[in-house]
């Protein structure tokens, strides 16, 4: 799956869970977000798990530095 | 909904709007009354999450929160709970409720329960929910702890305190053995849960059943260790809007918030159908029919709520005369009309209805639960009459019972003994019980039973169970021989066929047609006769002496067409042996096989109808006929 493909998928459940309207980019940071802790990661994670029908490791979510590493682990997870 | 049904996404609730639209009405929202109209939706964690913190805007700059109740609600749980706070504080909303959360710091439940001074105690909660879960408490003294805990708040607090049972973690170390081990998992959590229903009763807490709730959704989805050893969440953050909607349906109860009527549509709900349009014979209702089945069960669920104290109208579009004919005469209706409070049927339109139904039973539009498998009549009455509890059904009425029930629209905060007195399930088996202890031999436990049998030709009402119980019983049947719908339905008006259905009720209720009886009339040597082509009956109602008033009913009926004899056939087979002595039993006499036997061990019997004699039998006999 394109990256383009995984932000097109990904903005309407980033912004559903962040209560904004922010586009997510690859350098988008969580203090760009007003909505975006730890808690809301959570339940990004969650979510984006559902849509794209992928299970992540407790390893793989752990080590999540920043969005772009995050939509380089979907790429990987959904093929 | 063309996904599996389940609980997990509150499908009972209308869909919210999505994406951009659900959080520009979120933003919209002005007032209490407009965040609790949101909240009546189908909300997931992250619209509940947005919802709470619109709360939170509004009441930071001081706007008119009414006709919301404000609570102030102590969460004592293990665990990570930031994640179910916000989604309570949303979904209590969907209650009325404006609620505050107060938690401790981190694993500190203990600390804030025992230290006196404790912000637990200073803050005065509403309600305090004690939130422990396996986790929480089996590995950190269970029961004790928890008594500890639940005794030191009653020493401070005169709050309501809701307690949850413990769902065991779905890893069984001993397999199958499991629970003969006192030490396992299952078998903590089943004693662990037992304890807490005698002390719940004793401190008259109100009881979350979290076991209940995770063995609904599965216990393997709702433990899931990947989540709680990343974020120490105590169970899947996919549950979380049922687990608050359920806690939010207690702080309901503890406002009075009550469901007391269940108001019903007729058809596609009662029966399968259009009572106007397809008439009596073709509803579709009872057994013998997939559907039909299916609307019987919706009924029960009716009755069973009256039995519990819920009041039961009807409000449907259609003539009074025609809406109530099933009523009165369709036999698979378990509701008659004398169970329904108000019957209201008529052209108007339903919300009209309903606030004439409120009215006359001086009860709160609020307290009126509707069920109607009408999607847009659903939508015309939530939006006129938005008090009104409107579940949202799926297509299949098979699972209408079990949406309108995991509604919640008819929770309760307890169950008195003269509510058990009302209840008919009680009341059976309190009979049942009386009757062991009162029944010396059989034949006065048969009179106990109060039995009647009705009797009825084959007719368009009974024609799908018949063809059911042709197609479908071994045990008690003498020939086995199936015959189609096409040839039942033939039958009815075929004066060379004698017909009989049977139907029996007794004390305990209606067992539904049990027996059928096909006699084909010939004259061979001078003598007339009925050959019973079919005799079969439902092996629950054995032992019942059923057979024998069949028979008295199959003697009267030939004397009357004026034939001399019965001529029975068994045709063994290797499920109907329980029938081999059937004939014999019955006074019957071995006669010569009428042709060549087509089957080893076929045997022949006669019974003479001229000066038969009656047997005295514990069933009463009502006759039908179409």
């Amino acid at each position: 799956m394109s990256e383009a493909t995984i932000y097109e998928r990904l903005t309407p459940l980033f912004q559903d869970v962040m209560d904004t309207e922010i586009v997510p980019t690859a350098v988008l940071r969580a203090s760009d977000v007003e909505g975006w802790d730890s808690l809301s990661q959570i339940r990004l994670v969650v979510a984006v798990e559902e849509e794209f029908d992928i299970a992540f490791t407790t390893a793989e979510i752990a080590d999540l530095p920043d969005l772009g590493s995050f939509v380089a682990l979907i790429a990987h997870k959904a093929t | 909904m063309s996904q599996r049904w389940s609980s997990a996404e509150l499908p009972w609730l209308p869909e919210p709007p999505k994406g951009a639209e659900y959080r520009a009405a979120t933003r919209a929202c002005s007032d209490g009354a407009a965040l609790q109209a949101l909240a009546r939706h189908r909300l997931d964690g992250n619209q509940l999450h947005a919802l709470a913190k619109q709360l939170a805007r509004l009441r930071e700059s001081g706007a008119e929160l009414q006709p919301l109740i404000p609570v102030r609600l102590a969460l004592l749980a293990n665990g990570a709970v930031d994640l179910i706070a916000p989604a309570l504080i949303g979904t209590a909303l969907r209650y009325g409720i404006a609620l505050e959360v107060w938690k401790p710091g981190h694993e500190q439940v203990v600390q804030a329960v025992l230290q006196p001074d404790s912000e637990l105690y200073t803050k005065v909660p509403d309600v305090v929910l004690l939130a422990l879960d396996y986790r929480g408490l089996l590995e950190s003294g269970g029961f004790e702890h928890w008594s500890m805990l639940r005794g030191a708040l009653a020493s401070k607090l005169v709050a309501p305190v809701i307690v949850q049972t413990v769902a065991p973690p779905p890893e069984a170390y001993l397999g199958n053995y499991s629970r003969r081990v006192e030490t396992s998992s299952r078998a903590l959590a089943a004693e662990f849960n037992r304890q807490l229903l005698d002390a719940a009763e004793e401190h008259g807490d109100l009881l979350l059943d979290v076991s209940a709730l995770a063995g609904s959704v599965g216990l393997e989805a709702w433990d899931d260790p990947m989540q709680r050893h990343l974020y120490k969440l105590p169970f899947c953050q996919r549950f979380v809007p049922l687990y608050c909607e359920h806690v939010a349906r207690l702080l309901g109860l503890l406002q009075g918030r009550a469901g007391k009527c269940l108001v019903l549509d007729l058809d596609n709900t009662l029966w399968g159908g259009v009572i106007g349009d397809d008439g009596l014979a073709g509803i579709r209702l009872g057994q013998g029919d997939a559907v039909g089945e299916a609307h019987r069960a919706i009924q029960q669920m009716a009755l069973d709520l009256r039995d519990r104290g819920v009041l039961l109208a009807v409000c449907s579009k259609n003539d009074d005369a025609r809406a109530r004919q099933p009523f009165l005469e369709h036999p698979e209706m378990l509701l008659k009309e004398e169970h329904i409070s108000i019957f209201q049927a008529n052209w108007t339109d339903k919300a009209s209805n309903l606030e004439a139904i409120a009215s006359a039973l001086d009860i709160g539009l609020d307290s009126l639960v509707f069920l109607d498998d009408n999607p847009a009549e659903r939508a015309q009455v939530r939006d006129a009459l938005p008090q009104v509890q409107v579940p949202e059904l799926p297509e299949d009425p098979a699972l209408f019972p079990r949406a309108l029930l995991a509604s919640g629209a008819f929770e309760v905060l307890g169950f008195t003994k003269e509510d058990a007195n009302r209840a008919r399930s009680y009341r059976a088996k309190a009979k049942r019980a009386e009757l062991r202890a009162g029944s010396r031999d059989l034949g006065e436990y048969l009179e106990s039973l109060e039995m009647r049998a009705t009797f009825n030709e084959f007719d368009g009402l009974g024609r799908a169970r018949i063809t059911q119980l042709i197609g479908r019983s071994n045990q008690f049947n003498l020939t086995t021989r199936r015959h189609s719908e096409t040839e039942i339905r033939a039958m009815e008006d075929d004066p060379e066929v004698h017909t009989l259905q049977v139907r029996l009720t007794d004390r305990f209720g209606d067992n539904g047609m049990v027996s059928v009886v096909i006699c084909r009339p010939v004259a061979e040597a001078g003598c007339s006769a009925w050959v019973i082509d079919t005799w079969l009956m439902s092996c629950r109602v054995l032992g019942r002496r059923l057979e024998e008033a069949v028979r008295d009913e199959l003697v009267r009926a030939a004397q009357a067409a004026g034939v001399d004899e019965l001529w029975g056939q068994y045709l063994p087979t290797e499920r109907n042996q329980i029938v081999r002595e059937h004939y014999p039993k019955l006074g019957f006499q071995k006669m010569a096989p009428r042709g060549e036997a087509t089957v080893e061990g076929e045997c022949w019997w006669r019974l003479r109808v001229g000066g038969y004699l009656r047997a005295e039998l514990p069933i009463e006999v009502v006759r039908r006929s179409s």
